[in-house]
């Protein structure tokens, strides 16, 4: 029996990131992944380090991720293809343009100055060659992109180098508490433990009716599409209002193109499979925001499995059920910028036991209050 | 406007044209795609060109023999779409296909893939550079172009068709530098338990020692157990090195050398749909697992030819018969049983062969080490060596090691890497290639434009 | 690197490749032609910018990518060459216009 401080349930970035920092803040920290690091959601995102038009719920946290992204070689040892170039969404109506307007004017009440509105002129100057259609955007100048896998190998790495012990291959099959601890039975044996993180993204809800805690969520299976290397000429990550479509090109020179349309999956086959009638609208999209990549070719599409609450906010909070057992999952598609903060918001509420602010909008008692409406 | 045929036969080489006369004798109308412009798969490529009687006799009965079902294809009135290309499958068998720059979308009920194989990778240093190709595409060059190398060739690896290729450059007035056979020390022994049921294809056997005797009384120079090779140069191909079974190094001058390492099936269509495959132990090779008309665990999809693990030209013609038939029963119309049973008969018959044909040539294993300066994904552009250190990491399989490497991401989607990394993360894990397995195979099967999947957006789904 | 053997019976005609004027014949791949004309090559790739030449010719090595009128990335051994084409060989990168 192995009897760590901490055990993670789940490879994915989230389960790194709160793995690494409970190590680093000398907890003793066993993680355990049904198949390998990254194999889901982490290993197929599009990495968009976004602030541009998240949730305000979200933007205490996400800020502070941002400023860790920034300097992230200092968390994890590699820059992890994280470049600044910056996020924007364009429009194509003055209605559009009215909503979003008045979207930033209250951002910046708020006291969040990430987004600027640009227009026309500036926005051809940051992407040249934008179809003319387009009138103007918002723009958050110091929000980018990273490199998925690049970011998976620089987690694990600083994760191992903490201390954590990684344990591929290991899902888990039996949760139980034990006193002040609990008992985790896997693939790599029995656990004890005086903490557990459920990191488990699209199985998040399944690991946590282990210990009879029922959280609402679906899946999502957001799909990407990868073309051929071109000479680099687009330097921010691009969506449109109104549409599924995000736009970027990677350090490679392939452009990178996803925002969200959807595949179907299969969440106890742990599969997911291709819409190809809906990647036609986001290909058509892509065409229509840059007439000139018409003719590139696709060389791959995927996507991967997420999970996704009816808020559409994650779940990261102790348990509502069960002492000692703290959740971060069901990220809805837009976890990747959050990893960092996520992580050290984590690691914190396990320390102290109680939730920073910051996450407290993710509590997991919000889906079971009942002033909450279902 | 979408296809509306009910069975959809993807290729025209022997399987799928022996499908397709089948088919339409049966009173069917399939739809017949493939990627080349004339019919005939690789080993019949472009058979019904007239030829100068030279080039003619030089490429053989066997080549010539294709032109007469070439013929009977073309006669059977089938709807014959060359040049296009399937490109995805949807479970339920919706198929993307491309034609001229324009996608379209099949929804037939019976899918036939016989899309033959592709020669296995055989990487070693140099692979890459200008003059070094496969035997496969000097012989295509041959058929398709009557173009040979323009000084005398070096050829490496091991199997029937360098010997096959060779007989042919040399009756076409080419010439062979050398034959660096690769086969390793032992093989011949290994093959002699398969050499009786060999002996019910001996006419096939017969043809392959009677070559290798004429073109050793021609003075080929042949190298036995060769190892160790290497193909250097700077912008192209300059020199070889290569170690024979003495032990001796050797260096040549070279302008074109020819690899080749056996076939492996095309599996990429099946994998793609998560069809069932099984480890060939004896062709160190996937193939899709299939029933006795060459059905997959898919239903309604169905595999012939050498995709359904290599056999050869006469086997494929019997299997294209047999999943017709096939395809004819699931879709209400029974082929009679004299007609199956001879379509069984002679897929026995031209099977006969092929075990001892395996073992004669066997797959280089995952014992046979890949020098760490070996390109291994051709696309991306990564070595043996950051495969391994890689997979000295990431013991997930060749999927997780995809993922950090980008090995397979290029646009060939691991077919030239594939069975590489398979064979190096075997050895690294200490596990069968079996247990390794394959990349999933992510669409689309060949590249696509945007603006081509955009289209279907746009209803604009023509021809 | 390749020659053509003797047929009379087959139509030759000009292409070009990089601007350079090359014959070719009736019936034949790009890149066969491309394996006619020196330097021998189908492109430098996009990844290291290493010369490469048609490798497998038969659709599955992508290393015969080239430009064929105005068309990028083309797969040149699927591809039947045709009177007065245009071939440009590829170095590095795509460049697109915008």
């Amino acid at each position: 029996m192995t009897t760590p401080d901490v055990l993670i349930i789940g490879g994915g970035l989230h389960g790194l990131s709160a793995a690494l920092h409970l190590a680093r803040g000398g907890a003793t920290v066993s993680l355990l992944e049904r198949r390998f690091v990254g194999r889901h959601a982490s290993g197929a995102s599009a990495a968009g380090v976004r602030t541009l038009g998240r949730n305000p719920l979200e933007l205490p946290l996400s800020m502070g991720a941002m400023q860790m992204w920034h300097s992230i070689s200092d968390l994890v040892g590699d820059d992890c293809g994280f470049v600044a170039q910056g996020q924007l969404r364009v429009y194509e109506t003055d209605t559009q343009a009215d909503r979003e307007l008045a979207r930033v004017a209250a951002l910046r009440a708020a006291g969040h100055e990430n987004e600027v509105m640009i227009d026309q002129q500036t926005l051809r100057g940051l992407v040249p060659g934008i179809n003319d259609k387009f009138i103007g955007a918002c723009y958050a100048p110091t929000d980018g992109a990273a490199d998925p896998h690049r970011t998976l190998v620089a987690f694990r790495a600083a994760a191992q180098q903490a201390g954590v012990q990684l344990h591929e291959g290991s899902g888990v099959s039996a949760l139980s508490r034990d006193g002040s601890r609990w008992t985790i039975d896997s693939e790599a044996g029995r656990f004890s433990a005086a903490s557990v993180i459920n990191a488990s993204g699209a199985w998040g809800a399944r690991v946590a009716s282990l210990v009879g805690e029922e959280i609402p969520m679906a899946a999502k299976a957001s799909m990407m599409m990868v073309t051929e290397r071109i000479e680099a000429m687009i330097r921010p990550v691009v969506s449109i209002v109104g549409r599924s479509l995000s736009f970027k090109q990677s350090s490679q020179g392939t452009l990178v193109l996803g925002g969200g349309i959807q595949g179907r999956y299969d969440l106890d086959r742990e599969e997911t499979t291709l819409d190809f009638r809906a990647l036609a609208a986001g290909a058509s999209a892509a065409c229509e925001l840059m007439p000139a990549v018409r003719g590139l070719r696709i060389n791959r599409c995927w996507s991967g499995l997420e999970g996704k609450t009816p808020d559409l906010l994650p779940v990261i909070g102790p348990s509502t059920v069960a002492a000692g057992l703290y959740h971060v999952f069901g990220f809805s598609g837009h976890g990747f910028q959050l990893v960092p903060a996520a992580g050290a918001a984590v690691a914190e509420m396990v320390a102290t036991g109680r939730p920073p602010a910051t996450l407290s909008p993710f509590s997991a008692a919000r889906f079971t209050t009942r002033d909450v409406a279902a | 406007m979408n296809s509306r045929h009910d069975i959809l036969i993807v290729g025209a080489g022997p399987a799928g044209m022996a499908a397709a006369i089948e088919l339409r004798r049966l009173g069917f109308a399939p739809l017949v795609v493939d990627e080349q412009s004339a019919p005939g798969g690789q080993i019949w490529r472009d058979v019904e060109r007239p030829r100068p009687d030279a080039l003619r006799n030089a490429l053989g009965p066997d080549y010539a023999a294709g032109a007469e079902v070439a013929g009977q294809f073309r006669a059977s009135g089938v709807d014959y779409r060359p040049g296009t290309r399937m490109w995805h499958i949807e479970p339920g068998l919706r198929v993307f296909l491309s034609q001229a720059g324009k996608a379209f979308v099949a929804e037939p009920k019976a899918l036939l893939l016989a899309t033959g194989a592709q020669e296995r990778p055989a990487p070693i240093p140099g692979w890459t550079l200008p003059g070094v190709l496969t035997v496969g595409a000097a012989q295509i060059l041959m058929k398709g172009s009557g173009q040979i190398p323009e000084r005398p060739v070096w050829i490496a690896g091991s199997g029937p068709l360098p010997i096959l290729y060779m007989r042919q450059l040399v009756a076409a007035g080419g010439q062979v530098a050398g034959y660096l056979d690769t086969t390793p020390r032992g093989a011949a022994l290994r093959a002699l338990p398969h050499l009786r049921s060999a002996l019910r294809g001996w006419a096939d056997l017969r043809k392959g020692l009677a070559w290798m005797r004429a073109l050793k009384a021609g003075g080929l120079h042949i190298e036995k157990h060769v190892t160790d090779l290497v193909a250097t140069g700077t912008e192209r191909l300059e020199a070889l090195s290569y170690r024979t079974a003495d032990g001796k190094a050797h260096r040549v001058e070279a302008e074109v050398l020819l690899l080749h390492e056996g076939v492996v099936p095309s599996i990429h269509g099946t994998l793609s749909v998560d069809c069932a495959h099984v480890w060939d132990e004896a062709q160190a090779a996937l193939r899709p697992a299939l029933d006795d008309w060459g059905m997959t665990s898919v239903e309604g999809l169905y595999v012939a030819g050498d995709g359904a693990g290599i056999a050869g030209v006469r086997a494929a013609l019997a299997r294209g018969r047999l999943a017709a038939q096939g395809i004819a029963a699931r879709l209400g119309r029974e082929a009679g049983a004299a007609e199956v049973a001879g379509a069984r008969a002679e897929l026995r018959a031209a099977s006969a062969s092929r075990g001892f044909l395996d073992a004669v040539f066997p797959a280089p294993g995952s014992s046979v080490e890949i020098p760490d300066d070996t390109i291994v994904c051709r696309c991306e552009e990564l070595t043996a060596g950051e495969i391994r250190a890689a997979a000295r990491i990431h013991r997930g399989g060749p999927n997780q090691v995809k993922a950090v490497t980008r090995c397979g991401m290029g646009p060939c989607q691991g077919r030239q890497c594939g069975y590489t990394v398979n064979r190096i993360l075997a050895s690294a894990y200490g596990q069968s290639q079996a247990d390794v397995g394959f990349f999933r195979i992510r669409p689309p099967l060949k590249p696509v434009t945007l603006q081509e999947l955009a289209a279907l957006d746009e209803g604009r789904e023509a021809p | 690197m390749f020659k053509q053997l003797a047929d009379p019976a087959r139509r030759s005609f000009s292409v070009f490749i990089d601007g350079a004027e090359v014959s070719a014949r009736d019936g034949e791949t790009v890149a066969a032609v491309i394996l006619r004309a020196p330097p021998h090559i189908a492109r430098h790739t996009p990844v290291k910018e290493t010369p490469r030449a048609p490798f497998c010719l038969m659709g599955v090595c992508f290393d015969c990518l080239a430009t064929v009128d105005g068309e990028t990335s083309v797969q040149t051994c699927l591809v039947e060459v045709q009177p007065g084409m245009k071939i440009e060989r590829p170095v590095g990168k795509l460049r697109i216009t915008l």
